[in-house]
């Protein structure tokens, strides 16, 4: 009878170190939020182009996380990329005429959308959509750019048209 | 000479097959005995104590270690590229899909594994599993299928456990011993780490808890019953797994990615 015990109670640690090390893993190192009931707001903005911003990604004031992106989808209506945004409540006094971008976290970093406040009175609430949005920077079309407009220097050194060194 | 050597080729594919068939048989009797034995649950439970609890300390120290190499050496390639910060996030990713569950499934086939073999071959060899039979008791259902079981439940648990401590080794070598910084390391992994990766481990380390504790039950109990049958199953149990392991663990990766 001792024997038996001594093994369901290493059993039992056992089973339960287990499980608290995979409920460890999926709510302190991955990125998922576990809201219980609905947590915040939801937001949505049009982008012309979102780069590699993936749902889950950050959506920061100022560096300070406030929230994640939701869900991305392309919207057919005005052919842009509708990405909606889910706000902690917490955050309830952002201006409706505040401004979102999207960003790199450093060089290799991941891409998040900031916001940058607005003047306007009156908030964002559930379902609002932000007016002005600043669309991903693509490396490769900045690259592009710039060597056109290299090549587009005439060659007496004199630049053409619309071309700034 | 051509004749006999095509003979013997087809002689040892022939093998191979009755080997496979025979091992897909054996599963789906164990299968068909499970919902019985876990009406027998103190069974099981102990035999997740012989496998998984038993096979804590080994699964807890590799872990720590292969963290920490995890550490040294993604710190050492990451400094090359002067992207030091990413180091959370490659130990965390490394560890959850792909260490965690392969280092786990090789050490539980040598820990569990050899334990749960040469058990069932004693058995065989000294005539228990025959007398079991004499009592009308099937030795599938009251011996094998337990022990399969608790395998089976037990390698998801020592893997999640196994990629845990090894993330805390990382940290421990990364951030204590060559400075990175503790934020950049814990935020870094919490933003490329998704819930997909966490389950593509546990998925990987399932299906390796399947195919490890068949492997030692059917080599068990199918030992030749001799004490070199024994040792015989007992190096065949481990032979078998890790190269089970390796070649499934390439076939799910390339299924999950």
């Amino acid at each position: 009878m001792r024997q038996t015990r001594a093994i369901e109670l290493g059993t039992g640690l056992f089973v339960l170190l287990g499980f608290s090390a995979l409920f460890f893993l999926v709510t302190q190192i991955t990125n998922r939020e576990f809201g219980f009931g609905d947590g915040g707001y939801r937001v949505v903005a049009s982008f012309e182009q979102v780069g590699g911003l993936k749902p889950g990604a950050p959506v920061s004031m100022s560096g300070v996380t406030i929230g994640h992106v939701q869900e991305i989808e392309y919207d057919f209506g005005e052919y842009k990329a509708r990405v909606t945004m889910r706000i902690d409540n917490q955050f309830d006094r952002i201006p409706d005429d505040s401004d979102a971008g999207i960003y790199t976290a450093g060089l290799l970093g991941g891409q998040y959308i900031g916001i940058g406040p607005g003047g306007s009175e009156t908030f964002l609430a559930e379902g609002d959509q932000m007016q002005f949005t600043q669309s991903a920077i693509v490396l490769e079309n900045l690259i592009s750019k710039f060597l056109f407009s290299k090549a587009a220097e005439s060659p007496d050194g004199q630049p053409a048209e619309e071309s700034k060194p | 000479m051509l004749a006999s050597l095509t003979r013997e080729i087809l002689q040892s594919l022939r093998v191979a097959l009755q080997a496979l068939g025979a091992y897909a048989l054996f599963f789906v009797r164990l299968l068909g005995e499970v919902p019985r034995t876990l009406l027998r649950f103190g069974l099981v439970v102990e035999q997740v104590h012989n496998a998984g609890a038993l096979s804590l300390v080994i699964i807890m120290l590799s872990g720590l270690f292969v963290g920490m190499v995890l550490g040294l050496q993604g710190f050492d390639l990451l400094e090359r590229f002067g992207s030091e910060e990413s180091l959370g996030s490659a130990a965390a990713l490394g560890l959850l899909k792909e260490l965690g569950p392969v280092v786990t499934a090789l050490l539980f086939a040598g820990r569990a594994g050899t334990a749960l073999a040469s058990e069932l071959g004693l058995m065989r060899a000294t005539d228990q599993l025959a007398a079991m039979e004499m009592m009308a008791v099937d030795p599938v259902r009251r011996v094998v299928v337990p022990r399969f079981l608790g395998g089976v439940l037990s390698m998801p648990l020592l893997a999640a456990i196994f990629s845990l401590i090894g993330i805390f080794g990382a940290q421990l070598v990364g951030v204590q011993l060559m400075g990175v910084d503790s934020g950049q390391f814990w935020s870094q992994m919490r933003s490329a780490v998704e819930f997909g990766d966490v389950m593509e481990g546990v998925v990987k380390s399932c299906v390796f808890g399947v195919s490890c504790s068949l492997i030692a039950v059917y080599e068990g109990y199918h030992a030749v019953p001799t004490a070199e049958g024994v040792g015989r199953a007992t190096t065949r149990t481990v032979v078998i797994s890790s190269v089970v392991v390796l070649l499934l663990d390439y076939l799910l990766t390339a299924a999950m990615l």
